[in-house]
């Protein structure tokens, strides 16, 4: 019997007996909806991390100089390590900008929890910086009102501000706030620009930020006197970015005082550094996954065998005829794996369509961003085909063996 | 044109182990059917004649013993060979009918010509011819289950000639129906033979053997009696 003929022939079956079908495929449908569901969100995370936290987040061929490393899990006695290094001072940052020799822009920055007034209007809780002027362009914002502070504003520490998007929307509510004044920390700072918006990362908005010259007044608030918090440095290729951070080791490692013996009392960061700490993260719960999704495919597994038992007992006198007629061992077999493999199949095209719409859904309701995996979709079918084929060859085989003599007489 | 007879068994006979005896339903059949004979095999149930019927039909292989079908011989085929031999040769009609129930009656006839790798156009178009050969051509979309038993073994019959079988062999053909039905499908029969089809009929009824030209008597599992008649 010609495959496509066989396949036709399944579907029937599987059209005629609804209810049967849909509780037989429901493991596969189960471990496929898993599959493509996690998938998609841990793609999903994947694409985020890569594309929007590190390039526009952390900054295209941008290396931070920190104390020590920001997104790190280490255990306690670390810790207190880290804890006893010195900090970064304004003279670190002054001394790496002027000694790099590709050619670079930097950025001090310090932050602090902060609150904002405009009028009766508060915001409590707000990411306030102190920056350089080149923070803007290392972090890649485009400014959709107004401007930034220039280099005379700077270094002058005039008490001006650029908003976030949200922060703007809040306080002022559709009204234009270039030229307007806040209170940050209740001291008068005026508005020059508003950065366009960021979205979220994992559900925390990135649009709710102040930042103010480092020299401003916010300095009162957001570091002790000389210390920053980071100095980012950002190279104009990759290349340039790797030179820039062996001369930004070295000029820091003298400044020091430290022997070639000693490790590194601070830490240059890059987006990869914290990339690998996020590929961890994700090879664990892809790891996590075919262990799921074959607990589920085996019991599936199982049930489609036994369906497809029933299925052979049940139709014992169509096999009797069919061999009568001319079927040949291996045309039996073939319809009744081609049977199990269509309705296993079926179950992982439900289960992918399932699995689909549940990433979108927790996309939608939760900060978890998804994208589905192309090649989710296809590991799906061909998990559902291959479960159908181990679960349908017993049967079929069991099938195929029959006298036709002893299975037209049965009834 | 083959010279060779039709059928030629000799010293046929096949046991059935049932674990504490040994059944022995043919214990040495001789035969020989030429082309274009229209044979009744009779005898009382037990007589071995439904054995004989499976081991000509190739559902089955004997003990010991020799069949030539149309000069090749069959016994000691293997599986996939009978199964050939069965699509290609053999024309079935059973006592009952034994048609898929979910099929309609166009798609039952099909049923050889898809084992015979025959493609799908061409197979609707002989089905449908070996339908009309039977008159049902107004009756091709129906399931078995909206036909009368007449019309389910006339299905039957379309199905056994969809593919030109050697032999057309029928299994108590009317045990399922009643006498009027009988007569008709006892005509189809008669039409057949008069075409030139070989018709083998296993029957215990003497009413319906008799519209066969030679009668086969079967007892315990021996030719008993050969008998040439004149058509009723």
């Amino acid at each position: 019997m010609p495959f496509l003929e066989a396949i036709r022939l399944a579907l029937q079956v599987i059209w005629s007996q609804k209810m049967k079908s849909g509780f037989s495929l429901i493991g596969v449908f189960i471990g496929v909806t898993f599959l493509i569901a996690v998938v998609s969100i841990v793609a999903g995370m994947n694409s985020y991390m890569t594309e929007k936290f590190a390039g526009t987040f952390f900054g295209m061929n941008t290396f931070h100089l920190r104390r020590f490393p920001e997104f790190m899990d280490v255990p306690p006695e670390t810790w207190r390590a880290w804890r006893r290094r010195p900090r970064i001072t304004t003279d670190d940052a002054a001394a790496v900008a002027a000694g790099i020799r590709v050619p670079v822009i930097t950025a001090d920055q310090s932050s602090a929890r902060a609150t904002l007034q405009y009028q009766g209007k508060v915001a409590r809780d707000v990411e306030v910086t102190g920056a350089g002027e080149k923070y803007f362009e290392i972090k890649n914002y485009t400014i959709e009102q107004g401007r930034t502070f220039t280099a005379q504003e700077a270094r002058a520490g005039l008490p001006v501000v650029v908003l976030g998007h949200e922060l703007a929307d809040r306080l002022f509510e559709g009204q234009d706030p270039i030229g307007k004044e806040v209170k940050i920390q209740a001291i008068p700072y005026r508005v020059i620009g508003v950065v366009e918006t960021q979205g979220n990362l994992f559900g925390i908005s990135l649009d709710k930020f102040a930042v103010a010259p480092a020299a401003s007044p916010v300095k009162r608030f957001v570091n002790p006197p000389g210390i920053v918090d980071l100095v980012l440095i950002k190279a104009r290729s990759l290349p340039e970015m790797q030179l820039a951070m062996e001369q930004a080791e070295a000029i820091m490692r003298s400044r020091r005082g430290l022997r070639p013996s000693e490790d590194n009392n601070f830490v240059l960061e890059t987006s990869e550094g914290i990339l690998d700490t996020w590929g961890k993260i994700n090879r664990i719960l892809l790891a996590a996954l075919p262990g799921l999704v074959s607990i589920s495919l085996v019991v599936g597994g199982i049930v489609i065998m036994n369906i497809m038992l029933m299925a052979v007992a049940e139709r014992t006198r169509e096999i009797g005829i069919r061999k009568a007629l001319g079927a040949r061992r291996r045309d039996i077999l073939r319809q009744f794996l081609v049977e199990a493999a269509t309705l296993a199949v079926v179950g992982a095209m439900i289960g992918i369509a399932t699995g689909i719409v549940l990433a979108e859904v927790l996309a939608a309701t939760t900060p978890l961003p998804a994208s589905v995996a192309p090649w989710s979709i296809l590991v799906g079918v061909l998990l559902g085909a291959g479960v159908g084929i181990a679960a349908g060859m017993y049967p079929a085989n069991r099938a195929a063996r029959l006298d036709p003599v002893e299975a037209m007489r049965h009834e | 044109m083959n010279r060779e007879p039709l059928i030629r068994v000799h010293g046929l006979t096949r046991d059935y182990d049932m674990g504490s005896e040994v059944v022995r339903a043919l214990r040495g059949v001789d035969l020989t059917i030429q082309r274009n004979e229209y044979v009744a095999i009779m005898g009382p149930s037990g007589s071995g004649k439904s054995t004989l019927m499976n081991l000509l039909g190739c559902l089955d292989t004997p003990t010991s013993g020799e069949y030539w079908l149309n000069g090749t011989e069959v016994s000691g085929m293997a599986d996939d060979e009978l199964a050939r031999v069965r699509n290609r040769e053999i024309g079935f009609v059973f006592q009952t009918f034994n048609l898929l129930p979910r099929a309609t009656a166009l798609h039952n006839v099909e049923l050889p010509l898809i084992y015979a790798g025959v493609k799908a156009s061409e197979r609707r178009r002989r089905a449908a011819h070996a339908l009309a050969r039977v008159g049902l051509q107004d009756r091709m979309h129906h399931k078995p289950n909206e036909l009368s038993g007449g019309q389910r073994q006339r299905v039957a019959i379309a199905r056994a000639l969809v593919n030109d079988p050697s032999i057309l062999l029928a299994d108590e053909p009317t045990g399922n129906l009643d006498s009027t039905t009988s007569a008709e499908i006892m005509e189809v029969f008669a039409g057949l033979h008069a075409q030139g089809q070989n018709v083998i009929m296993v029957t215990h009824e003497a009413d319906i053997a008799k519209h066969a030209r030679r009668v086969v008597t079967l007892h315990d599992g021996r030719v008993h009696s050969d008998v040439l008649q004149d058509a009723a």
